[in-house]
């Protein structure tokens, strides 16, 4: 074996994929993992743990996976994280854990990614149990929101003993893991469902259907149902549009109405009630983790699909392992290309988008080089679906209904850093909902601060 | 679980139910919505308030049978449970943030066409009950159609009830009745709120801009969450993009764009039909994948 070279990981054929909604990376075999592990040089000072956002005892569970002693492992892993299944699956590790593996410098980097996922995978295959708590406090907290920020606080509390009611907008719990993530990335039935089901062994009650802000206050829930902690994990969910002319025609979505409809409501399943569109030929503007999983979404379901993003390849924001998968799968890269109109016909229905040109000049106040239309080089794509991948900002609803919770000028929640607590007494805030649209991991960070902070205050 | 209390026929093709729903009831106000998801493979559905009821922990909407879902709802009885049912949405009825002493001072006409007859009864309902009664013209196509008249005539100030065919009522559309009461019997209003189908909307906004009357319409467009995430909803008021599930559904409706509005609520006109005639299982329909 060279210790130098990753374990390659098994595939669904790009071919086949295209026309499927299976998951696409089909993860490691026992004895691969074994293998995998076996690479890892059980560092004393290990780097790997400094940049995982919830400081996962790395080289620990790895020597468990070494060992074939895979409930040990799980139960590492829990001690630090209640969704290791999903963060396996989509954490970008090439920027966190995996970066600073000391086999990085001269080879591969140890695939912890892959690893904590057949380590989630194990334990739902085969039902390790993970529910042990602290004795029952009977003190009651709320969570709003259950997504990766709002599941993570809430177990955690849960571990301590607290009495933890999940609140939900949705009908199904799991936020963007539900609605936003393709099944082709993170399935639901199975990884998601038995992620969310390990929280509620915990003792988590979720209350689907409860819109915070509209359905109940969080001042109701305080004062009226006894609640003593609250926060709030409702995410950055509202999606933004460009402002050009057109973006109201027929066949222009934003992602976030596009993967809706696929993942919650299952368009793509035949016997579901939900319709979507799926077009012939698809632009997704944007260049994102949420407009590589729209457009993978539009190639699946039949069209030509386009990735239309205003700077270079090596500025797109995705992950190189979806651009990569993305590209596999057919989609067309149409970089240095800025819509400028969306057109129609006499119907209203869209049949294509002006687009310029661009260049990038100097570097902005980001450190990216910031992209220049170029003169007169407009041109049309023909197309009959644009989809707006612009990004995403926090629903004001929680904030406008809730006397002295203070926000930025960016709407989002201003929170403590370390803490959580925002400017109302024993309310507390994370993830998407402070930070602007993030990771799924860093949402969990703010979820497990909080919930630390949380427990500090009431056993203070 | 959501379970039906009360199942009532109103008019072919028109039902109403009563759903238990106490979170709901609780915070409900006149203009604002619910979104019902029957099943597990259902889809999201939007449907007025017309009614709650606090002590009792439910709310009533009215449904028409215009396709696939509302036809499967029609097949719901009581003790029976939709699996969803999330609200209320929206904003409330601007009624509500005005004064009553300005309300008072308001003569207020509300035009309800057919199910919008369903949404219309709440706000006057609410009106009477701050001792404001309202003028109600509701249109159908014809008597049978007429809904939820008696309900009406109890907390409003006249009913005007009018038919396309004249089988009850006064004969012809409710935008002409408007005009008659206006314009010959020499009725003055400062307020007019219309809810029922875009077009008739549409034709209200344009008769009573010539009329110098301030009109709200309640918008129905296509909607998936109803929370604002996803825009779905869109539509151009005085230029500018809002999403009907947050920031309405009811706005100035001198200000709508109702061409637009009119062509993105027929998006998926060839899936539903296809549906709804049965070419595909269920109501559930893909493309790309069979």
């Amino acid at each position: 074996m060279d210790r130098m070279k990753r374990i390659p990981i098994a595939e669904q054929d790009p071919k086949i994929r295209a026309t499927n909604f299976e998951e696409v990376c089909l993860g490691y075999t026992e004895d691969e993992a074994v293998e995998e592990a076996t690479r890892c040089l059980n560092c004393k000072n290990p780097q790997c743990v400094t940049k995982c956002p919830v400081a996962i005892d790395i080289p620990g569970f790895i020597q468990h996976v070494k060992n074939r002693e895979f409930e040990e492992a799980v139960k590492v892993i829990a001690k630090y994280s209640a969704l290791p299944a999903v963060c396996g699956r989509v954490c970008p590790q090439e920027t966190q854990c995996e970066s600073k593996c000391i086999l990085g410098i001269k080879g591969d980097a140890i695939a912890i990614g892959k690893l904590e996922r057949f380590v989630g995978d194990y334990s739902r295959v085969h039902n390790v149990d993970i529910s042990e708590t602290k004795p029952k406090t009977g003190i009651k907290i709320a969570v709003i929101g259950s997504g990766p920020a709002g599941l993570t606080c809430a177990g955690e509390l849960a571990k301590d003993g607290y009495d933890v009611t999940i609140f939900e907008a949705l009908h199904e719990a799991g936020g963007v893991l539900v609605y936003g993530i393709p099944e082709f990335r993170l399935p639901k039935d199975t990884v998601v469902k038995h992620e969310v089901e390990n929280v509620k062994k915990l003792g988590v009650k979720i209350e689907t259907n409860v819109i915070v802000g509209r359905t109940v206050t969080i001042n109701q829930l305080m004062e009226e149902e006894d609640f003593v902690a609250v926060f709030i994990g409702s995410g950055a969910g509202l999606p933004m549009f460009m402002g050009i002319p057109g973006e109201n025609l027929n066949g222009v979505f934003s992602a976030n109405e596009y993967l809706t409809r696929n993942n919650l409501m299952k368009a793509y399943k035949e016997g579901y009630n939900t319709p979507i569109r799926t077009g012939n030929k698809v632009a997704v503007v944007g260049g994102g983790n949420v407009a590589m999983d729209s457009v993978r979404t539009a190639v699946r379901l039949g069209a030509e699909g386009h990735i239309v993003y205003r700077r270079s390849e090596s500025e797109l924001p995705a992950r190189a392992e979806e651009v990569h998968h993305a590209k596999e799968e057919g989609v067309i890269m149409d970089l240095l290309v800025n819509p400028v109109e969306i057109l129609g016909d006499e119907k209203g229905n869209v049949i294509g988008m002006k687009c310029i040109r661009m260049e990038l000049g100097e570097p902005d106040a980001t450190g990216r080089r910031r992209p220049i239309a170029i003169k007169g080089s407009e041109f049309i794509m023909d197309l009959d679906t644009v989809i707006m991948s612009l990004g995403t900002s926090p629903n004001p609803l929680i904030a406008s209904t809730t006397e002295g919770l203070e926000i930025n000028k960016w709407k989002c929640i201003v929170a403590e850093d370390e803490t959580g607590l925002t400017s109302k007494q024993n309310v507390y805030a994370g993830g998407d909902a402070v930070s602007g649209a993030a990771t799924v991991i860093l949402a969990m960070e703010a979820g497990k601060k909080a919930a630390y902070a949380i427990n500090e205050m009431l056993t203070k | 679980m959501y379970k039906i209390i009360e199942k009532r026929a109103l008019a072919p093709q028109i039902f109403l139910m009563d759903i238990e729903a106490p979170r709901v009831a609780k915070s409900a106000k006149p203009g604002q919505f619910v979104i019902i998801k029957m099943d597990e493979k259902g889809e999201r559905i939007p449907l007025t308030i017309s009614d709650f009821d606090t002590k009792r922990g439910t709310v009533t909407i009215v449904v028409q049978t215009i396709g696939c879902s509302t036809k499967e709802m029609e097949n719901y009885e009581v003790g029976d449970s939709f699996l969803d049912f999330v609200g209320p949405l929206g904003q409330a009825s601007e009624l509500m943030s005005e004064s009553i002493e300005d309300l008072k001072k308001k003569k207020i006409m509300f035009i309800a066409g057919g199910l919008g007859t369903a949404p219309v009864y709440p706000q006057v309902k609410w009106l009477n009950a701050q001792g404001v009664k309202a003028d109600v013209i509701i249109g159908a196509k014809a008597k049978e159609y007429v809904i939820m008249e008696e309900e009406m005539k109890s907390v409003a100030g006249t009913v005007y009830p009018c038919t396309d065919d004249g089988s009850y009522g006064y004969k012809g559309l409710v935008t002409n009745k408007l005009k008659e009461l206006v314009q010959n019997e020499g009725k003055k209003y400062d307020l007019v709120i219309a809810i029922g189908p875009m077009i008739m909307m549409k034709f209200v906004c344009k008769l009573t801009e010539e009329l110098g009357i301030t009109t709200i319409v309640s918008m129905n467009p296509i909607m998936v969450d109803g929370t604002g995430m996803c825009g779905a909803c869109r539509l151009t008021v005085d230029g500018e993009t809002k999403f009907a599930c947050v920031d309405g559904p009811e706005f100035d409706g001198h200000k709508v764009n109702f061409e637009e509005a009119m062509r993105r609520q027929t998006m998926y006109k060839s899936q539903e039909s296809l549906k709804d005639e049965g070419i595909k299982p269920g109501c559930g329909l893909v493309g790309g994948i069979k």
